[in-house]
């Protein structure tokens, strides 16, 4: 098996200030990996380099392309790389409505990706839609109204099928319960983790959540200014960490 | 179908003055396709740490430890990952499932992982459940509600859907009553019979008496306790 | 002609500089190339980016017709005729077929335009993308790499609230397969007409963009495939001419619900009715001029 995404070396500057440094790592298809740490560790940084918000100032970001295979997305052209963004990649943002159209209906939300890749009947359109609010747990009855008008866990849901409705095979998602109720969080990690069996999708999570990383990714990279600190299976990590931050992050946590 | 060779261990406690804790030394283990080793050795002795280390959940320092032809020790998370899928099982003491998820998916889901299609992994699951008398209206609830009791057997259950090459039981007759005790011990005999390596851990004794071909005292293994 | 000011009002530096941004605008079909708007003595709104256009086109031979919704007389037409009889002196009229430079606020007008006319329109909002995406650098960069889709997420969300694409007016168009355009708040009735033999130069203001459509450049109205576009008007005909082809005005008569329809074009309807065409409330042509 060959791996979907590779990434090499990955280094981002702010000034003279490390916003990540030498990050290498390898995402097999169907595979989920965490990126943990606390605030400005950066993860988020990373990620958004990964995604290509962000310009990196070293380092490869490659992903096997359908047409061409293993292609660098840090040099290839902005609208490639823009065209990934809305085809094979997704994601989600922390608050839904970075994610989201408030002014658009939840159904054309979820079809904008679709348009955006050239479907032009409104009824195979609006099919999709239902069904992909059904599969996120909105009730279709909602498809007209504005996500300004869900709560905070249906807002992320909406914000999940409108990602995942052309059928990325790369999700990155960043702190995607963060801000949640932790019922609705519960609700929400459940959802994301039968999409992803069901879909075989690999995804990226940032989060400084070890409960999240635990039940969603496969494997773990902990970040500390900057640079990986650990990486491994992902309750090896948590049960086993041989790093001091990382034991320092897992002995913080909470019992409930 | 288990080797292991050489095997060491230590705890870095980081945090805490950088304290070097080691706890397994050299530690052997051969395991044949059906049959059934037990640890045995004080509490603290490193029974629980060897198992996880088997598992893939807790990190080796040194040594071989080669299941189905995979050494563990060395392994890639996603190579490790597909060993536990396919074949390496693990029936821990506690129950570790997702909010909201009806028992009888949690005792599918090993299963539907490895490919067997739904209808074939529900009706595997019913079974099982029903075996380990899980009353059935309770099937389409959340096993995180459950006694102590029936989350175990819940967990049994999800343990032995698949039919595992090798597998790793920790404690798994304790805080079940006699009956259910019978049915897991059966349950144990049956994957022997079909060829299934397995290490465990009993406190009960009678149950080892009955299940197990040979004991290993990881005594052996402690550092600064061998004999 | 009042010599206080340069012809057409606009210094010539300032045409030059407007006339480069019309030839950019007819270079590349329906892209917005910016422009330095001057101020005006008018308010933003009221036709500033057309009238500017106009000036920089129009030479001391031309004349001129300046249309609002259709009318030559309404107050807006007006103004701004007068405004250009009084800084450059041209000869003015409101037929269409004798105007050389046509400036227009929300209609094209009925009769067919010849190769050596141009229409000159008025555009509030020149961005089709606008109400959707308010970042100026993210809507410039979806024209740039044609990532439109945005667009028909517009006219989704028209056939989920109302059934059918109720954008009206302002109708979005592509234009020879490539960018996205507002035809600025011309009537969908209007869009089949964007074809057409005269050139088409938009102008906005306070937006300082110019576009344009050179003539006979493909222009196609944006819809799905189950929801196409449908140039509509209101079923009726002209009560004063008797028209039944022409975009009408529906105007009130009285409170007690009387109503009637006319042509919005009035040179259209005033050349029909001396043609001796009437409509249902439509009076004979002699008496009317009367």
């Amino acid at each position: 098996m060959t791996p979907l995404f590779q990434v090499k070396n990955l280094t981002k500057f702010y000034g003279n200030r490390i916003g990540c440094k030498n990050v290498s790592f390898d995402l097999y298809p169907g595979e989920v990996m965490g990126i943990v740490g606390e605030s400005g560790s950066g993860k988020s940084t990373l990620l958004n380099c990964l995604a290509g918000h962000l310009a990196p100032d070293a380092g490869e970001v490659l992903f096997d392309t359908r047409a061409d295979g293993m292609r660098d997305t840090v040099t290839m052209s902005e609208p490639e790389r823009r065209m990934l963004g809305r085809t094979d990649w997704a994601f989600v943002h922390q608050h839904a409505r970075d994610g989201l159209r408030m002014g658009v209906s939840a159904g054309g939300n979820v079809g904008e990706r679709l348009m955006a890749v050239g479907a032009r009947h409104y009824g195979d359109i609006r099919h999709k839609a239902i069904d992909w609010l059904g599969r996120v747990e909105i009730n279709a009855e909602r498809i007209d109204d504005r996500p300004s008008a869900f709560s905070g866990g249906m807002q992320q849901r909406l914000q999940i099928a409108r990602n995942l409705v052309t059928g990325p095979r790369l999700v990155f998602m960043d702190e995607p319960t963060g801000g949640l109720d932790v019922s609705v969080q519960a609700r929400l990690l459940d959802l994301l983790r039968g999409l992803v069996r069901e879909m075989g999708l690999s995804a990226i999570i940032v989060t400084h959540d070890l409960a999240v990383v635990r039940l969603l990714a496969d494997r773990l990279m902990v970040m500390k200014d900057g640079h990986v600190v650990e990486t491994g299976l992902t309750d090896q990590v948590l049960d086993d960490p041989q790093h001091g931050y990382t034991q320092l992050l897992v002995s913080s946590v909470l019992q409930v | 179908m288990i080797e292991i060779s050489g095997v060491s261990k230590s705890f870095v406690l980081h945090n805490q003055g950088s304290a070097v804790i080691p706890v397994m030394q050299d530690a052997e283990l051969k395991v044949a396709p059906g049959e059934c080793v037990a640890l045995v050795g004080a509490s603290g002795a490193g029974k629980s740490t060897l198992m996880r280390m088997i598992y893939g959940n807790y990190l080796a320092n040194a040594g071989r430890i080669v299941v189905g032809g995979v050494d563990v020790a060395q392994a890639e998370p996603r190579e490790i990952l597909a060993l536990r899928r396919e074949v390496l099982g693990y029936v821990s003491q506690f129950l570790r499932v997702v909010p909201r998820v009806a028992t009888i998916d949690v005792v599918a889901e090993p299963l539907l992982q490895v490919g067997v299609d739904g209808e074939a992994a529900q009706a595997r699951a019913e079974e099982l459940l029903r075996r380990l008398n899980i009353p059935e209206r309770l099937w389409s609830l959340s096993p995180t509600t459950f006694s102590g009791g029936e989350q175990q057997r819940v967990n049994i259950a999800r343990g032995f859907a698949h039919t595992f090459p090798a597998l790793l039981l920790d404690e798994p007759t304790a805080s079940l009553d006699a009956t259910n005790r019978e049915v897991v011990l059966s349950l144990i005999e049956d994957a022997k019979a079909r060829g299934a390596a397995i290490v465990g851990i009993f406190h009960d004794e009678a149950a080892r008496e009955r299940v197990c071909d040979r004991e290993i005292d990881v005594t052996g293994f402690t550092p600064g306790m061998a004999a | 002609m009042n010599q206080e000011y340069n012809f057409a009002y606009l210094d010539e530096q300032t045409k030059r500089m407007i006339r480069r941004a019309i030839l950019k605008g007819l270079a590349i079909p329906g892209y917005q190339v910016p422009f330095a708007s001057r101020e005006m003595p008018m308010p933003y709104g009221w036709g500033t980016g057309g009238v500017q256009v106009s000036a920089s086109v129009l030479t001391p031979e031309d004349t001129m017709k300046v249309i609002d919704q259709g009318a030559d007389d309404t107050t807006n037409a007006v103004s701004i005729r007068k405004f250009f009889e009084k800084t450059a002196g041209v000869a003015t009229s409101e037929e269409t077929a004798k105007a050389d430079v046509i400036q227009t606020r929300h209609r094209i007008p009925e009769e067919d335009l010849r190769e050596d006319q141009i229409l000159v329109y008025q555009v509030p909002i020149p961005e089709p993308l606008r109400f959707l995406e308010p970042r100026e650098t993210e809507t410039r960069k979806m024209h740039a790499l044609e990532e439109y889709g945005l667009m028909h997420v517009k006219l989704y969300e028209d056939i989920s609230k109302n059934g059918a694409i109720s954008t009206s007016y302002a109708y979005p168009v592509k234009v020879e397969g490539r960018y996205v355009m507002d035809p600025s708040p011309i009537p969908k009735f209007d869009n089949p007409k964007l074809e057409m033999a005269a050139i088409q130069l938009f102008g906005a203001g306070r937006e300082q963009r110019i576009y344009a459509l050179p003539p006979y450049t493909k222009v196609v109205s944006l819809d799905f495939e189950d929801y196409p576009f449908e140039a509509s008007k209101a079923d009726h005909a002209c009560d004063l001419c008797g028209s039944e082809t022409s975009y009408l005005d529906e105007v009130i008569m009285d409170d007690a619900g009387g109503r009637m329809f006319v042509c919005s074009d009035t040179d259209f309807c005033h050349s029909r009715r001396a043609a001796g065409h009437v409509g249902a409330q439509g009076v004979p042509f002699e008496e009317d001029a009367a």
